[in-house]
């Protein structure tokens, strides 16, 4: 596809990525990498080969070609590579922060084989958050408005899956309305994801860009308590694309847990991201100041939960895992960030219970060593108690970040629509569900899974949605096998 | 934004608002509570819904200014929006003709309790209606209550009016004089867990709908968790209502306390600003 020549000599090492000082940031919530200018994305860029394989755009959930916006980059055509990123990703600037590149585009980068990949996620960033600069200026025309197919489609969640399902659908003339429960669009990018790696002011720009196309946002809509499924196919919509995420926080159901000062990461970053609780008074809603936090859990929202604290004033934030280091689920980037700040891993350890003091305070976490057990059936090693290996941690707070499950009001409120194991919805490929018009994708079906494979769920189900609703009104799909192509399994 | 189209103050510190919310009046059903939120600065705070109009798209909510954000809630005015109301949220009130029930509200949780009678009553039900206050210039809805009660006992703690005792005296009373089916109770914790004590030692059913610490109100955060009997539920989507005889009001009571010192802190910053302005003026 690409013009442009292989190049002879290779550029083994990246350009580096400009960051906060661990020493400073760790005092505030402002975005901790900087981001590229021109000049470095540019010539980063030039370390793309264009190479025949194109693993980055096999391994990226929605299909983005990745070497030509590389390409126009490398060329300065800016506006190109802003093109070329939305043809297939709603979210770039969200995306750019906060998918996990090294497991995806940059996996199976040529380039990456003789040194660093090319720093795919990092270019993205700059090109993304460039052409959202010359939208603010007024150096872009409005968007093209799709003309109107008449029908409409109810989305259920402004999580990525969503937004990127209504973005499709917008394109396609389909008339698109979001329910948000919350007061604010974002799901777990706006609730979950802390401001120093995802800045809410991005999501709040991506989710206005879907509005100047025609989207329309309902906040404070939970459906499944009051307005149910078979409401919204009575008020009109044809279709619905379910993207309710996996939002219910798993507790370890061990003696002291509902100790005040026991938190989920869910109720400790909703609190901090979404309703600021960071700025009390002046905002609300208050939240208790640790001294000493125990974050239970080794994954990204472990990461997020544990940076959150520190940033909240705490001296000690230990960070408890029952497995080691290497066995950590959270980017290698989270972790390392998480360690230069201060982070105290206390690793192959597990909490058996929260002590607390006369005022019913979370006072302590007792926790017992881990150590790798014998294989499994599954042949893989689970770890296992220490016998007498019990050690206490003085902590005056406790947030646990041991998993989440899909959220279940929805599907209880649904009869028909089947789910299995933790209360999935069961769905296809492409999001079709047990119910006629009902589509379903991201978390809600998967399970707590990453932003990056939401959004792919959420292009998936737009076509199929598209393809349901032509069939309805009776034409024949266009373009559904160029979007289904992007499909990665 | 949500348009208040009526306010009423029901006694000191009580007041009473009548929202036009349509797609919350179209849905809601007795038992089920809100989320409100003041202003953009303002917290999520958890309330029942004390009563809609299905054909006019309105709602009731009744609410008592302790805090800061009651107190911003009780600022406002008709005509004035709050920014954000969600719901409606949680379990509606199992509904059915039981026999007979008695229904026990206290304070403020006399307005929750009224939808929950009203329906009972057209359930069939005999209802038996208890409600108490501190005072009698703090029980309000007398007459609403009486109009779907087929008795009513008005208890209150210093005998200025009705007859002068707990809600809990006249619930011992109706329980020794009659069989009854079950109990529904929704008040001051302390109240509740009272009412329990005694349901618990006659082993009535008993229902009481809690009001714990909430930011989501839909299963997301985990900070409404309370015991019931060895298990933990999130009040928001598993109740409001839960068994009285086999919650841990206890630990709801510590749970409840938890961000005391901030609310102090809230309000008094509130009240500084307040004297300050005066001052000014």
């Amino acid at each position: 596809m690409s013009t442009k020549p292989v190049k002879k000599t290779l550029i083994r090492e990246a350009v580096p990525m400009p960051e906060q000082e661990a020493a400073e940031r760790r005092a505030n919530f402002d975005e901790v990498a900087l981001g590229y200018i021109e000049e470095a994305a540019r010539a980063e860029a030039d370390r793309c080969i264009a190479c025949p394989a194109r693993q980055c755009v096999h391994n990226c959930p929605v299909g983005v070609d990745v070497p030509a916006f590389i390409a126009r980059v490398a060329e300065g055509d800016l506006q190109g590579a802003a093109d070329i990123l939305h043809d297939k990703n709603a979210l770039p600037r969200v995306t750019g922060r906060v998918c996990p590149q090294e497991e995806q585009c940059q996996m199976k980068c040529s380039v990456g084989k003789a040194g660093d990949a090319v720093s795919v996620g990092r270019i993205e960033r700059f090109v993304a958050d460039w052409e959202a600069e010359q939208i603010r200026l007024g150096n872009v025309p409005p968007p093209v408005k799709a003309a109107s197919v008449g029908q409409r489609v109810a989305v259920i969640g402004s999580g990525p899956s969503g937004l990127t399902c209504a973005a499709d659908l917008i394109k396609l003339g389909y008339g698109v309305t979001v329910f948000e429960a919350f007061h604010r669009p974002g799901g777990v990018l706006v609730y979950g994801i802390p401001e120093f790696r995802l800045p809410k002011e991005i999501v709040y720009s991506e989710v206005a860009a879907l509005e100047r196309l025609g989207v329309e946002f309902k906040y404070d809509h939970l459906i499944g308590s009051g307005q149910t499924i078979a409401d919204l196919f009575a008020d009109g919509y044809e279709a619905i694309y379910i993207g309710t995420g996996a939002g219910l926080p798993q507790f370890m159901n061990i003696p002291g847990e509902n100790l005040a000062g026991v938190y989920s990461a869910n109720e400790y970053l909703t609190r901090v991201n979404l309703m600021k609780a960071f700025k009390f008074p002046e905002y609300a809603t208050p939240i208790k100041r640790g001294r000493n936090v125990a974050v239970v859990g080794g994954g990204n929202v472990a990461m997020d939960a544990a940076r959150t604290a520190l940033r909240m004033g705490a001296e000690h934030v230990y960070l408890i895992y029952r497995r080691g280091r290497q066995e950590m689920p959270a980017r290698a980037e989270e972790a390392v960030h998480a360690e230069e700040e201060g982070i105290e891993f206390v690793l192959q350890s597990n909490p058996v219970r929260y002590l607390g003091n006369d005022q019913g305070f979370v006072s302590g976490i007792e926790c017992v060593k881990m150590e790798m057990g014998e294989p499994d059936a599954s042949g893989r090693r689970r770890p296992v108690v220490v016998p007498a290996s019990e050690f206490t941690l003085e902590i005056d707070q406790a947030i646990l970040a041991v998993g989440t499950t899909p959220n279940p009001i929805l599907a209880r409120s649904t009869p028909g629509l089947e789910t299995r194991g933790k209360g999935e919805i069961v769905a296809d490929e492409e999001g079709a569900t047990s119910l006629p018009g009902v589509f379903a994708g991201g978390d809600i079906v998967t399970g707590a899974a990453t932003v990056i494979t939401a959004m792919g769920a959420g292009r998936n189900a737009a076509t199929a949605i598209d393809r349901y609703l032509r069939a309805k009104r009776g034409t024949a799909p266009v373009g559904v096998t160029e979007a289904s192509a992007a499909t990665v399994s | 934004m949500i348009r208040i189209l009526e306010k009423e103050q029901l006694a000191p510190a009580i007041g009473q608002m009548v929202l036009q919310a349509p797609h919350i009046a179209r849905f809601a059903r007795a038992g089920q509570f809100l989320i409100v939120l003041v202003h953009e600065f303002g917290e999520r705070i958890p309330m029942t819904i004390a009563d809609f109009d299905r054909e006019a798209g309105t709602i009731t909510i009744v609410y008592q200014e302790v805090g800061k954000s009651t107190r911003d809630l009780g600022a406002l005015r008709v005509g004035d929006a709050i920014a954000h109301v969600h719901g409606p949220l949680g379990r509606p009130s199992e509904i059915e003709k039981f026999g007979t029930v008695v229904v026990v509200g206290g304070g403020v949780g006399v307005a929750p309790i009224f939808p929950i009678t009203r329906e009972l009553e057209a359930a069939g039900n005999h209802v038996v209606g208890i409600t108490g206050a501190r005072s009698i210039d703090l029980l309000f809805w007398r007459e609403r209550m009486r109009s779907v009660t087929h008795e009513l006992f008005e208890m209150t703690d210093d005998g200025s009016g009705g007859r002068k005792g707990f809600v809990t005296d006249a619930l011992k009373d109706v329980l020794a004089s009659r069989q009854v089916d079950r109990v529904i109770a929704i008040g001051p914790v302390p109240m509740m867990r009272a009412v329990a004590g005694v349901t618990r030692e006659s082993g009535t059913p008993c229902v009481v709908s809690l009001n714990p610490i909430m930011v989501c109100g839909m299963g997301m955060c985990g900070g409404c968790r309370v015991k019931e009997g060895e298990k933990t539920r999130f009040t928001c989507y598993e109740g409001p209502e839960f068994d009285g005889n086999r919650v841990d009001f206890a630990e709801l009571t510590e749970r409840l306390r938890t961000y005391k010192l901030e609310e102090q802190e809230a309000l008094a910053r509130l009240i500084s600003a307040h004297e300050e302005a005066a001052n000014v003026h």
